[in-house]
């Protein structure tokens, strides 16, 4: 067996990788230089040249010296954050505003795909459809600028429960409303990849279900949730993997200097540090944390997923 | 006969409360949205003494018409809809070309260059050095600082190639037995038959760079750079009205009672070109959607 193996790469039709590799880019050229390269060479001027910035984090950075001149000050900008009285609070700010919104967002576009699924008239459908979709399309300053009407002291919330709270400043408010929007703004489009699988579902087994005399909930869990089930697993991961990398872009529209208690969380921080204070190298490793902690928690719930689901993760 | 009738009890509770469900959703977004669309032509004295009213006698075009008269908003949108349109092109046009010799399974180095595309989904500089490299690039208060960044987007670069290869080979074969080079295959059999997938990625672009904020607000100070939503936030949320919008107001009540009138007219109409591209797209978005989920 060996033997063959070794007179074979000796054969001289048989070059290595390299050489074959050449051959090939000579011949394909275009695919490489035409097609792959613009792609390419974005990716790696925006994203990985900003990971070797990194390196900013380890050190006491001024943009003077630059990144090779700058002093090697090693863990100390994690150490300054992890030992700084906010540390605590951001954490737990973060993972309790993306935790929350997990649990209370996964559900609903499920729930909604379900009930779309089950209007028969076809026209009904599509017009219940475009409107869920609908709000997805409004941008996140629009919508922050809506909760603030809404919400405001004098706003239509206030008026209809005869109150005048000031939702916006009240700190154990801002999840409620950031989630509470969400939902609003999402649901609809998150349901579209349940309800296009769902329409892959054939009718006719529905209809052997429903003739078998199973209920609704019955039809629902033997045989839609079944389908739907490996998107669900893979939605899961996607969200529960994002945990630590909750969009900055909402938060930050709906953050006031009152609510801050709660809405102050590690982007924000990470924003706050490097370009209003211009800390450079602390921002960077805080953000570095941030990164890592995502990282970690992407392979661990991918791990657990494979467990409880047979050894079929993402 | 008894368990029958049973059943059927527990479905019509299931239908009714499932029905029930759906239209409080329904009604959720659409009330808002209705809301929105009445308090932006409500004459601002009636709004806070009674409210909303359907009554046409209430109404006033007041704050479209100040909105419209105030050159930022004018230039914002020319701003976001250069913006949108570029980045629409350099994006899908990448992502199209670079998504061909990766759906390829003869491409050489094609697992190679998937882990460099797909490494970026997990793992990133953040904001410090990203910053630091625009500024070193001579990017900052340029347009490329926000059409180059986010330019590749690696999840429509994985849309764009299952899309590929759910077309069948047989095409590629042929065209190859005629002697077609790559790039007459590309743009004249495989593109033409890949619009829907086109269509939804450039819609999510298009809504993408429209909607987005915050590269403009940290890479652009030069205001006549502005997007729209810049223009909008400060009205939206930061609260500060151009002193020229609210003019000739002499009580400092109704200027803040025309600060609202404004705010809703400002929702309005920056979220018309994406509703009249709302429908136009509206077909494509379960096709779009779906060509991910074509296992690669």
């Amino acid at each position: 067996m060996q033997t063959k193996k070794i007179s074979k790469s000796r054969h001289p039709s048989e070059k290595n990788y390299f050489q074959r590799f050449g051959v090939y880019f000579i011949k394909n050229w275009q695919l490489y230089i035409i097609f792959l390269l613009p792609a390419l060479a974005l990716t790696i001027i925006f994203k990985y040249l900003p990971m070797f910035g990194v390196i900013i984090a380890f050190e006491e950075y001024s943009p003077v010296k630059g990144y090779f001149g700058s002093d090697w000050i090693g863990l100390y900008n994690f150490k300054r954050f992890f030992s700084s009285t906010e540390f605590a609070r951001l954490l737990l700010n973060t993972l309790k505003l993306s935790g929350f919104n997990l649990i209370w967002s996964f559900f609903p576009p499920i729930v909604l795909a379900l009930l779309l699924n089950r209007v028969r008239h076809k026209g009904m459908r599509k017009n219940a459809q475009l409107i869920v979709y609908l709000p997805y399309f409004i941008s996140t300053i629009v919508l922050a600028g809506m909760v603030r009407l809404f919400f405001s002291p004098v706003g239509p919330i206030n008026a209809l429960m005869g109150s005048s709270v000031d939702y916006m400043t009240e700190p154990s408010w801002f999840r409620t409303l950031y989630i509470g929007s969400g939902i609003w703004q999402s649901a609809g489009w998150a349901s579209i990849i349940y309800s296009a699988t769902l329409a892959g579902v054939s009718q006719e087994l529905i209809e052997a279900a429903r003739i078998d005399g199973a209920t609704i909930l019955q039809q629902i869990k033997n045989v839609e949730l079944p389908a739907l089930k490996p998107v669900i697993v893979i939605q899961f991961i996607l969200s529960a993997g994002n945990i630590m990398s909750i969009g900055f872009e909402k938060v930050y529209a709906m953050q006031t200097d009152l609510n801050k208690v709660t809405s102050d969380i590690i982007p924000t921080y990470v924003y706050r540090m490097g370009l209003e204070m211009g800390d450079y190298g602390y921002s960077t490793a805080v953000g570095l944390f941030n990164t890592v902690i995502n990282l970690i928690l992407l392979v661990a719930v991918n791990m657990i997923v494979k467990k409880l689901n047979e050894g079929e993760g993402l | 006969m008894n368990k029958k009738k049973a059943f059927v009890t527990q479905d019509n509770i299931v239908k009714v409360t499932g029905n029930l469900l759906l239209i409080i959703f329904l009604l959720l977004i659409i009330i808002p949205v209705i809301y929105i669309l009445l308090c932006s032509i409500m004459d601002p004295a009636t709004r806070s003494s009674v409210g909303v009213s359907f009554d046409i006698k209430h109404w006033t075009l007041e704050g479209y018409r100040r909105v419209f008269e105030d050159a930022n908003t004018w230039r914002g949108f020319r701003n976001s809809f250069v913006y949108s349109v570029s980045f629409t092109v350099i994006s899908v046009g990448v992502t199209l070309l670079a998504a061909y010799p990766m759906s390829r399974n003869d491409f050489m180095g094609r697992k190679f260059f998937n882990v460099i595309f797909v490494l970026t989904m997990f793992f990133g500089g953040g904001l410090m050095p990203t910053y630091l490299l625009m500024d070193q690039l001579n990017l900052i208060n340029t347009v490329w600082a926000v059409l180059l960044p986010g330019a590749l987007n690696v999840w429509n670069l994985i849309l764009a190639r299952s899309y590929y290869r759910s077309i069948p080979t047989e095409l590629r074969e042929a065209a190859e037995m005629d002697g077609t080079s790559e790039l007459q295959y590309f743009f004249k059999v495989l593109i033409p038959v890949c619009t829907p997938i086109i269509a939804v990625l450039c819609l999510y672009q298009f809504v993408a760079q429209w909607n987005s904020y915050f590269d403009a607000m940290i890479y652009l100070d030069d205001q006549k750079l502005q997007p729209l939503q810049l223009v909008i936030r400060a009205i939206l949320v930061q609260n500060q009205i151009n002193p020229n919008l609210v003019a000739n107001m002499e009580k400092i009540a109704e200027t803040a009672k025309l600060a609202d009138l404004l705010k809703y007219s400002t929702i309005v109409i920056s979220s018309i070109p994406l509703l009249l591209m709302y429908p136009f797209f509206s077909k494509y978005f379960e096709k779009g959607i779906m060509a991910g989920s074509v296992k690669g």
